[in-house]
């Protein structure tokens, strides 16, 4: 198969063009710097969503401690780029606060991942919880106080690469064998087991790299915004990014993009409303499960409404 | 009980003093335990919110006493009366239609209604920390240094009483009876004629107004109330349900004293910012080593 197909190129066009637009309008000053924010927040949230969504929406592994993993990569990164103040120091940051986060991935994946549903849930919970009393009592994450002056190198071309790497590395990845083992254990893990999927290697393969692109996450995000101390990254945030799994349906990655533009959208329009927010985001979590369990879009993809009409059949 | 002032006895009154907190606090654990057992029992779901009605609890609580002047005991009936009512009504309203989905599915949206009533409370209330009005007596027992005061006493023996009843509850009554048939076999109690949707509503209303009456307890032990007070005991006493087996109500009080004493003992002797990351280790070691927990039954896996 040729890598320059008709459908990859036509991929390619769309990345370049909406990377374009919106490096225009910023250039021009039609963005402001306060819409700028919301766009950093709404590609951090994508990468964190829809590495969310390989580990919880494709292996159907529920997940609580996002949250934990995205601190190692800002934790990481911020320590790296203070003492690397320059662009290969920020990419360095990067790259070991992905690979810390891995590693930490596979270190947890493989006692709790033995664990189901709920049981699960709680573990991954508890676990991020450890990491955030680790990181509150160490001396060189500097406790409570957390980190100030981070260098700033992340902008709009960085968070895009990087979102952009992001969806369609994952997206390969789901569609590879490896993923389409992933989405067995998904569908019934009992039954893929006797189909002769490694179930547990499978499992820990998706945590480690949802790890570590939460990860990268964390290290654009402590670039992006100077400073980050443990209470960010507590049970609220891994709840911020289940929310946006959820709306945008479990097991599919244009919904996590979708969700994530939405909820930033709702929240920028909340601002004056914080207390509300909340409340707002709960009352969502709810009616969504209540009558609409899949989600958004399900386990569909935008993509797939173009394939339906060419073809005139499903799948 | 008067020691010889050497170092061995001031260690040893140092924990018998930890132990006295620890069976207070754990008290306290054991009553939110045995409302995640018992919901889990009956309907295997994580009741996620439960946390945050111990923290209505303890804000009707502190109503009740703070502007209608009542005491402890009525201020105690009234939350769990309240609580009871509370816990009913999420189970109607968001769990109940979702009887028949996924386990992932019941689990967010009991995290939606225990977020949901954190914010709204929060927007009520406002987010500060209150001060819970003393309603028992200053009075302190001294026996050697360790210190015990009135409102450990009240936590536990409030506690025992309340254990006692529930034990006579299912044990001994019509409804306790359908309870403990529901959570064996819900298929089988229907055809028997138990009327499977009330039992699941009773559940709830008990472990609700236990939760109620931990609120209360908590307030009074620690004097301070918040709408957020309900995410880290909520969880604890979580991680003391799987501890003693979830679904067992004598594992829940054990679990629920087990995680105070721990908590106790790692803030007495080692660093107290260690104690949260303590529980929850020691939550992943059960998991892996024993997830039935102490008095759990072993369920295999049927294809």
């Amino acid at each position: 198969m040729k890598v320059l197909n008709k459908k990859n190129i036509f991929t390619l066009i769309i990345i370049i063009a909406i990377y374009a637009l919106v490096q225009l309008l910023l250039t021009t000053g039609t963005i402001s710097s306060f819409y700028e924010i919301t766009i950093a927040t709404i590609c951090i949230n994508i990468i964190l969503a829809v590495s969310l969504n390989l580990v919880t929406g494709f292996t159907g592994q529920f997940s609580l401690g996002h949250a934990g993993f995205m601190s190692i990569g800002a934790y990481a990164g911020a320590l790296i780029n203070m003492s690397m103040k320059s662009t290969s120091g920020f990419l360095a940051g990067i790259l070991i606060g992905a690979i810390a986060a891995a590693i930490i991935g596979v270190l947890i994946g493989i006692p709790t991942l033995r664990l189901k549903g709920d049981y699960l849930a709680i573990a991954t919970l508890g676990m991020a919880e450890i990491i955030r009393v680790v990181f509150l009592n160490m001396e060189i994450t500097n406790g409570a106080a957390g980190l100030n002056g981070i260098p700033r190198f992340t902008n709009w071309t960085w968070l895009y690469l990087f979102t952009a790497l992001t969806i369609v590395l994952i997206n390969n990845f789901v569609r590879s064998s490896q993923g389409r083992a992933c989405i067995s254990i998904r569908e019934d893990e009992i039954a893929a087991e006797s189909m002769g999927i490694n179930t547990t290697k499978y499992k820990v393969m998706a945590f480690a790299i949802g790890a570590a692109f939460a990860g990268v996450a964390g290290a654009l995000y402590s670039s992006y915004f100077y400073f980050i101390n443990p209470t960010m990254f507590g049970f609220q945030k891994s709840i911020d990014i289940l929310v946006i799994v959820v709306f945008g349906g479990l097991g599919s990655i244009t919904g996590s993009v979708i969700a994530a533009v939405l909820l930033a959208v709702i929240t920028t329009m909340l601002q004056s409303f914080s207390s509300l927010r909340m409340i707002i985001y709960a009352l969502l979590l709810v009616i969504i499960m209540l009558f609409r369990p899949q989600g958004l879009l399900g386990t569909k993809e935008v993509t797939d409404l173009f394939k339906f009409r060419r073809n005139e059949k499903v799948e | 009980m008067l020691f010889i002032a050497t170092e061995g006895g001031a260690a040893l009154e140092q924990f018998m003093q930890q132990i006295v907190n620890g069976i207070s606090l754990g008290s306290i654990y054991a009553l939110v335990a045995l409302g995640y057992t018992m919901v889990y029992g009956i309907i295997k779901l994580i009741n996620f919110a439960h946390g945050d009605v111990y923290m209505v609890g303890a804000y009707v609580g502190f109503a009740v006493t703070t502007y209608t002047g009542l005491g402890f005991i009525p201020a105690l009936i009234i939350s769990m009366v309240v609580c009871a009512v509370l816990g009913m009504s999420i189970e109607k309203i968001a769990y109940k239609p979702l009887r028949n989905s996924t386990r992932i599915a019941v689990l967010i949206t009991a995290i939606g209604v225990s977020l949901l009533l954190e914010y709204t409370m929060m927007y009520f209330v406002g987010p500060e920390v209150r001060s819970y009005p003393r309603l028992l007596s200053q009075k302190v027992f001294r026996f050697g240094s360790v210190i015990i005061n009135m409102q450990q006493i009240y936590i536990v023996i409030t506690t025992i009483i309340l254990m006692i009843v529930l034990q006579y509850v299912v044990n001994k009554t019509k409804v306790g009876k359908a309870m403990r048939a529901v959570s064996a076999d819900k298929d089988a109690a229907q055809l028997m004629g138990i009327k499977v949707d009330n039992t699941i509503s009773f559940t709830f209303a008990i472990g609700s107004a236990l939760a109620g009456a931990g609120g209360v307890l908590v307030g009074i032990y620690y004097n301070s109330i918040d709408p957020l007070m309900g995410m880290m005991p909520g969880l604890k006493a979580f991680v003391a349900a799987v501890f003693g087996g979830i679904g067992s109500i004598p594992g829940a009080m054990i679990g629920g004293l087990s995680i105070g004493m721990l908590e106790t003992l790692v803030s007495g002797y080692g660093n107290s910012m260690y104690r949260d990351a303590a529980v929850f280790a020691f939550l992943i070691l059960i998991l892996i080593l024993k997830p039935s927990g102490l008095l759990g039954k072993d369920t295999k896996e049927k294809v």
